[in-house]
């Protein structure tokens, strides 16, 4: 991480999914320790989230769903990712996402995956910890 | 001073006692600083007859089935019958659904509950882009009539009663059952069941909203007002605290919205010119059953009495069953942990409770798996079999209110009622429920609440059995219910063959007629049901009114 610079997080809620207590409440903790935190709000595409991220300049892309679509979505926004060339954000997800969900979702790109019960600052640790820039 | 004789001596013994505590605490100190409730309610260590001194008990408390209803909606509760035991559910396929439908009503459920997918919320058919990767998730895919016509094969609508937690596209969806049920040879009057038709809350707490509040606003009281007299058995709007308090509410909070938004659709209603009382009696309502048992028992006695005096005082209504909340409850999915997924059971079996001792009229108890998937046959069982032990052994409901008389639960009851009707002050001072979303103040506290009730889970101040206490390692459960992905190819397949099949001259010309009437103020009702017979999609009928009545865009804020 480039230092003296404060991570920036785009929060994301990919698909028609409306639960966003957890993401927000993500938000609000990254806040907390000093992320900055840009949230799209509901209903995105994948295509819209890449483009947000670029636009922001983001070096953590942060995604939620709850209603099962993390198996289009996800490693959607990782090809579009790629289609563009962007190697260096950190994408991470969350939700309800069986066990048996992760691997396919890692070997897309997602790097971890949080599920219910996530302490924030676990999350706080691991993107200060796996930033890629 | 208790003028009562029986409690002569309780004054001066209760401060005698509270010093001799308050010396043995330095000893043996209790567990806590401060006792508070999950509305920041503090507690006193003991309740005794002082702290209902002022109510009044006809005033505040009342008979059963009688103003202001804190004791129940019915002078017999569940002496007289049980509540409706309605679990929610329906996945992948209408087929797949029914299915479900009919194992439920074999189980001895005693209404349906039909989820339907978010395509079908946001009113897109299964083959619009914004649908990939979501039909048949959360719910049944219903694209138009032949589904719903499958749907409900071979369930009798005059028999059972039928909710729907449908919002933005509502009035479709009950057109849709309209025909259904007519092809039946059932008629209308006979039609029971509920249409969610709540849309504030969309835009505050669930998030499937389409239109704008205006037009949204218009298309329920022409639901209200067609129902009145068409369908006059049917719950046309079920005023949602659930998700309210999914998002983060408060157990106060929950009332306050709820009946905020409550008091904007009887505004709206009103001022298109309906009598209170003609649509009054169909507003029904859906409350959370949370964790603290004694806050959510008093919590839906507070909200009956709130309720009760806004719609005979604020409202005028004369009609007592205008005044009355019946609710449904569903116990509260964000309390059940993916961590030792069995206690859930436990936390369900009462918050079910908690439930049934606040009065409710139907219930849905949470499957213990519903933190990993979807439920699955064998959980979903389990969560039937809990109300079915809570009506038939456990005694509760044997006699009305049997908690009413508890110096905690009266003072609690007080304490809910009062701080929820200065919430409402608050957003009346605002313009109201529409206005006070638009600020984004109710979605505001919600947030609020529900990143403070993180942090005292994370800071271990409040335990949660299994997760930050308690935990073991354990195997994660495998074999989860999976909705089979090619529900979409079928879904869409389907829908090429119906757009190929039916008349479309009929379709179009049911459509421009649809059109015409939202551009007027036409009730869109009979326009609806003429629609949905010509087998017009509910994508195609949805994205004429978005053209109509432009799209509802959601500022994001967070902190």
């Amino acid at each position: 991480m480039k230092s003296g610079k404060k991570i920036r997080v785009l929060a994301a809620k990919p698909g028609l999914d409306g639960h966003d207590r957890g993401i927000k409440v993500l938000a609000s903790a990254l806040m907390d320790a000093g992320m900055e935190v840009v949230y799209t709000g509901l209903r995105q595409t994948p295509a819209q989230i890449v483009e947000a991220a670029v636009q922001e300049d983001v070096d953590v892309i942060a995604m939620s769903i709850l209603s099962g679509a993390h198996d289009y979505h996800f490693p959607k926004v990782m090809a579009l990712l790629r289609e563009k060339g962007i190697d260096d954000v950190l994408v991470i997800g969350g939700g309800i996402i069986p066990d048996e969900d992760i691997p396919a979702l890692k070997e897309s790109g997602i790097a971890e995956l949080f599920g219910p019960g996530t302490n924030t600052e676990d999350v706080v640790k691991y993107i200060r910890e796996n930033i890629k820039r | 001073m208790v003028e009562h004789e029986a409690y002569s001596g309780l004054e001066e013994a209760l401060e005698h006692w509270s010093q001799n505590v308050m010396e043995n605490l330095r000893k043996r100190p209790e567990r806590k600083d401060r006792f508070v409730n999950t509305s920041g309610i503090p507690l006193k260590r003991l309740y005794t007859p002082l702290d209902t001194k002022d109510m009044k008990y006809m005033k505040d408390a009342g008979l059963p089935g009688e103003y202001p209803f804190t004791r129940g909606v019915q002078p017999t509760m569940y002496r007289g019958r049980f509540w409706t035991m309605r679990q929610y559910a329906g996945f992948a396929t209408a087929e797949e659904s029914n299915r479900r439908y009919k194992f439920l009503l074999d189980q001895g459920q005693t209404g349906l509950s039909v989820a339907f997918d978010l395509p079908t919320q946001i009113g897109y058919d299964s083959d619009h882009e914004m649908a990939i990767g979501e039909v048949g998730k959360v719910g049944v895919a219903i694209d138009s009539l032949e589904d719903m016509e499958a749907l409900f094969h071979g369930i009798p609508l005059d028999k059972v009663s039928t909710s729907m937690t449908i919002n933005a596209p509502a009035a479709v969806l009950l057109a849709m059952y309209m025909a259904v049920a007519e092809k039946q040879g059932v008629s209308s009057e006979k039609l029971r069941g509920t249409i969610q038709n709540d849309i504030l809350k969309e835009y505050s707490s669930r998030g499937t909203y389409i239109f704008p509040p205006q037009p949204s606003m218009r298309i329920i009281t022409d639901i209200l007002s067609f129902c009145a007299e068409q369908v006059p058995l049917w719950n046309t709007i079920s005023i949602s605290g659930y998700h309210i308090r999914e998002a983060g509410s408060t157990a106060v909070q929950e009332v306050a919205f709820t009946l905020a938004n409550g008091i904007a659709y009887v505004d709206a209603a009103v001022k298109a010119g309906l009598e209170v009382d003609e649509f009054g009696p169909r507003l029904s309502f859906f409350f959370n059953a949370h964790l603290d048992f004694l806050e959510e028992i008093a919590k839906y006695r507070a909200a009956r009495r709130l309720w009760a005096k806004i719609m005979k005082e604020r409202f005028n209504a004369k009609n007592p069953k205008s005044m009355m909340i019946r609710f449904h409850t569903q116990t509260a999915g964000c309390t059940l942990t993916a961590q030792q997924p069995k206690n859930n059971i436990v936390r369900v079996a009462f918050q079910a409770l908690a439930a049934v001792l606040g009065g409710t009229q139907s219930l849905h108890t949470n499957s213990m798996d519903e933190a990993l998937c979807l439920p699955s046959e064998d959980a979903v069982q389990i969560a039937l079999r809990t109300q079915q032990l809570i009506a038939y052994e456990s005694g509760v409901t044997d006699t009305v209110d049997p908690f009413g008389g508890s110096y905690y639960l009266e003072a609690l009851t007080k304490e809910i009622y009062e701080r929820a009707e200065a919430y409402l002050e608050k957003i009346d001072g605002m313009g109201g429920a529409v206005q006070a979303i638009e600020k984004g103040f109710i979605q505001r506290e919600i947030q609020e609440s529900a990143y403070r009730y993180q942090r005292e889970i994370e800071r271990g101040e409040r335990v949660v059995v299994g997760l930050n206490r308690f935990q073991v390692e354990e195997e994660r459960p495998t074999n989860l219910l999976r909705v089979n992905p090619a529900v979409r190819t079928d879904q869409v397949a389907r829908l090429e063959t119906l757009r190929s099949d039916r008349d479309a001259p009929a379709v179009e010309k049911a459509l421009s007629k649809l059109r015409t009437g939202a551009e007027g103020n036409e009730n869109l009702m009979p326009l609806l049901l003429e629609a949905v017979k010509t087998y017009a999609t509910l994508g195609e009928i949805c994205s004429m009114l978005r053209e109509v009545f432009g799209e509802y865009r959601a500022a994001s804020t967070v902190g």
